[in-house]
């Protein structure tokens, strides 16, 4: 999602509308309607998984907390997706906290956090 | 006639009431308990007969669990994740005492004298300690640095003299705590170990008291036959020049680590096992293996060194041979194997499979595939053993 590169005035505008569809594509996928962000049924599994085994070493099986903080939808409640998908992906400097870009896509990791956040993780 | 008939109904009673009384008398000391983190539950197995004997339910929250033996080597107490101590009859397969204790717990351990069980925990941050009888309550130690800041409290062991060492990970704290008398136990606190010590182990003589630091590259060394002279760092700088990896398990230290002449240790975010000489702790060879390691387990005899790793590696194992400090095999016995248990004399080790719901038992000598047991998400499996030994 690079901006477009300069153009003529006609041009930027059609790129501009296009890039707010997207983005309102992309923000619909994320948040408004679940169905066109939900992975595939074996790999939703997969990150089910993951999340309750590999992320519950440190978080708990249940998600109550353990070295690392609590997952539960009450202790997430006030945070913004936005960074805890950019802790999921990237990690937290400074904590235990790796990232886990290189197992899981962004989409994925916005699904993850929103299971999580609306208590439906398992 | 009639007496005869009064004869065989006692006769017959009798052998009734034995058939029901108890079962045929048996030892304890080829038995293991096995965590099944998915279901609450542990399995009572015999490590002679390789069989399962029973199944104990109703143990709360095993997603971390640990668990130490009485000295009679007949009860475990569990700790779960919960917070929760369940102690556990495994001859007679049921469990006898449950406390709720903390809100998050971690482990435990037992004393020398076997009277006092003591919980590492969490949330909130401290060590407890219980009667290991009753389970009732003797002491609270709250982990609160100077500044009354809580730490999560990590790698609490056993030492000689009704002793415990623990660490506090936020704090970087060793604290040596004394419960000759349980009820009022007297704290001894080493500041500034190191930062963020995520496991520690007590040597099997319980001379040694070592921390795993998570936060710089390096280990805390406690010596208990010289408590005053504090402290001291090991293997400074282990990882200098090469790139620390993501961590993705913790690895955990126990006493299993010192074997012989040497001390083999995890190298945090390094696909590297350390060694040190257990004698001056400088570092005697670096070993290189396949991911980073979480259990790095001495066979009883000392001669070779099992390792474990962590995701995405953790379907893999690979021994060490210590005269040569080389990987003498690899193995991949199942997916997900997250813990390891010698038997007593190291003729078998037991491999727990999460992802594949197994054990697996393998032949030290030959590496072979003794036997696999069903197992619902297993992850530690702990044997009798360790009963009669410090720092387990």
């Amino acid at each position: 999602m690079k901006p477009p590169p300069a153009s003529p005035s006609r041009l930027t505008l059609k790129c501009l509308l296009l890039l707010a569809c997207s983005a309102l594509f992309l923000y619909e996928a994320a948040h408004a309607d679940p169905l066109l962000t939900v992975p595939q049924p074996a790999r939703a599994a997969e990150l089910r998984h993951l999340l309750r085994q590999d992320c519950g070493a440190c978080h708990g099986l249940t998600l109550q907390g353990g070295l690392g903080s609590p997952l539960t939808a009450r202790a997430l409640a006030d945070k913004p997706a936005d960074s805890l998908v950019a802790t999921l992906l990237d990690g937290r400097p400074g904590s235990a906290m790796p990232p886990w870009r290189p197992f899981i896509s962004e989409d994925e990791a916005r699904w993850l956090i929103r299971q999580l956040q609306q208590g439906e993780a398992p | 006639m009639n007496r005869i008939k009064t004869l065989a109904a006692a006769a017959a009673a009798m052998l009734l009431l034995a058939g029901c009384a108890s079962p045929a008398l048996r030892g304890s000391g080829d038995l293991g308990v096995v965590i099944e983190r998915a279901n609450g539950s542990v399995q009572v197995v015999d490590n002679s007969h390789l069989t399962p004997l029973s199944r104990v339910q109703g143990l709360g929250d095993l997603s971390h669990a640990s668990l130490v033996y009485s000295r009679d080597a007949r009860y475990v107490y569990v700790f779960g994740r919960d917070g929760g101590i369940s102690k556990v009859d495994i001859l007679a397969g049921k469990l006898v005492a449950r406390v709720l204790q903390a809100g998050n717990s971690i482990g435990g351990a037992i004393s020398s004298d076997g009277r006092i069980v003591a919980a590492q925990n969490y949330s909130p941050g401290g060590v407890k300690l219980f009667d290991a009888e009753t389970l009732a309550p003797l002491a609270d130690i709250p982990a609160l640095d100077d500044n009354g800041q809580p730490s999560k409290v990590v790698g609490l062991a056993d030492l000689p003299g009704n002793r415990f060492a623990f660490s506090l990970f936020e704090a970087g704290e060793i604290w040596l705590l004394d419960a000759a008398n349980p009820r009022a136990p007297v704290v001894t606190k080493y500041r500034n170990v190191g930062r963020q010590p995520y496991d520690g182990l007590a040597s099997g003589d319980g001379r040694y008291y070592i921390a795993g630091l998570y936060g710089e590259d390096g280990l805390a060394l406690l010596d208990n036959w010289h408590p005053d002279a504090g402290v001291r760092r090991i293997l400074p700088g282990y990882g200098q020049g090469q790139d620390k990896q993501p961590v993705y398990k913790m690895p955990h230290l126990r006493g299993w680590s010192l074997a012989g002449d040497y001390a083999f240790l995890p190298a945090i975010g390094h696909n590297t096992v350390l060694v040190a000489d257990s004698r001056s702790w400088q570092e005697a060879a670096r070993v290189p293996v396949y991911g980073q390691p979480v259990f790095v387990m001495a066979e009883p005899s000392g001669r070779r060194v099992w390792v474990n790793f962590a995701f995405p590696h953790n379907d893999t194992v690979q021994v060490i041979d210590v005269p040569t400090m080389q990987v003498i095999k690899t193995l991949k016995p199942g997916r997900a194997i997250l813990h390891m248990e010698f038997t007593a004399r190291g003729d078998a080790v037991w491999l727990s499979s999460r992802d594949d719901d197994k054990l697996v038992v393998i032949d030290t000598q030959s590496f072979a595939t003794v036997a696999e047991l069903p197992a619902a998400n297993p992850s530690g499996i702990f044997f009798s053993w360790r009963a009669g030994r410090m720092g387990m």
